[in-house]
């Protein structure tokens, strides 16, 4: 742990959590994560309320450099991750392979490439100016959601635990019981999905594309 | 020659395996030559980028009045639990 503490211009950490307001609106966003990566409303609640519990428990020990809410959010997703490895298996191998629908899995990420497998040209990834100008933009957290629930749903999943619960490959195969070439399958579709996503909702939003 | 399709799927698992010698020249030869790769490229860094900094809770509730700097910091591991 640091050695510093930071309290910023918000008060001690310990403070900072006993605000109602602050709370309040801290419990919401968790809430928010915690439902799209659980997708269930009452797993999610239990997650948020034992990782409140945890921080409040914690929080005197707490002296990070790290925003307060940053830390508090490692602590939820170490809950999530608790609550998908203990219920294990609610994701079905079909449903994550994406037949459920009827249609083609696969069609969305064809559609972006000729039949000798090279790019359209109205698909071709455009370049992407200051991407992290965007990360203070309250209004980019939207899309990227918006973009995130654009996903198929176990799609989506898959991609979560890999990039926003940290978990490896290996342990999403076995949690979700699909092969490794299937999640290096599905990674590859949700990613190529957010990036379009992304880039025609916000970072080359209406603009001539020149590629 | 490598096409765009199997780039873009290369791309993508190098970030979860390490690629092996030979798949990492044939990545680089497509990528000197073709733009919409590289873009594409780039893209899967900042895209693990915005998801980390998504999932360290940097997103913005309207009515929060927490301003972190948290948004270019990858969160540190909480051990906590």
């Amino acid at each position: 742990m640091n050695n510093v503490v930071s309290s910023g211009t918000m008060g001690s950490p310990a403070a900072e959590l006993a605000d109602p307001r602050l709370l309040a609106a801290l419990h919401r966003d968790m809430l928010r994560f915690a439902r799209l990566q659980l997708r269930d409303q009452a797993m999610a609640e239990d997650a948020v309320q034992e990782a409140i519990e945890a921080a409040l428990v914690g929080v005197a020990r707490y002296a990070g450099d790290a925003a307060l809410k940053t830390w508090v959010f490692g602590i939820l997703r170490n809950k999530i991750v608790d609550i998908l490895r203990r219920g294990a298996k609610t994701v079905s191998l079909s449903s994550v392979l994406g037949d459920e629908e009827g249609e083609d899995p696969d069609a969305a990420l064809d559609a972006l490439f000729r039949t000798n497998g090279h790019w359209q040209a109205t698909s071709r990834p455009a370049a992407w100016a200051a991407p992290e100008q965007s990360f203070e933009n309250k209004q980019f957290w939207v899309v990227f959601e918006a973009c995130l629930d654009h996903l198929p749903e176990n799609v989506a999943r898959v991609f979560m635990m890999r990039e926003m619960l940290g978990l490896d490959t290996a342990e999403i195969c076995s949690e979700v019981g699909i092969t490794t070439n299937n999640c290096h399958v599905i990674l590859h579709r949700a990613r190529t999905g957010l990036r379009g996503c992304l880039e025609s909702n916000w970072f080359v939003k209406g603009e001539c594309r020149t590629c | 020659m490598l096409s765009c399709k199997d780039a873009t799927r290369m791309c993508s698992e190098a970030l979860d395996r390490p690629l092996g010698l030979r798949e990492r020249l044939t990545l680089r030869m497509h990528l000197m030559m073709c733009s919409g790769c590289t873009n594409y490229h780039e893209q899967m860094v900042w895209l693990r980028r915005i998801s980390s900094t998504y999932a360290g809770g940097a997103f913005a509730d309207p009515t929060a009045p927490d301003k972190s700097d948290t948004a270019t910091k990858p969160p540190p591991p909480a051990d906590e639990t």
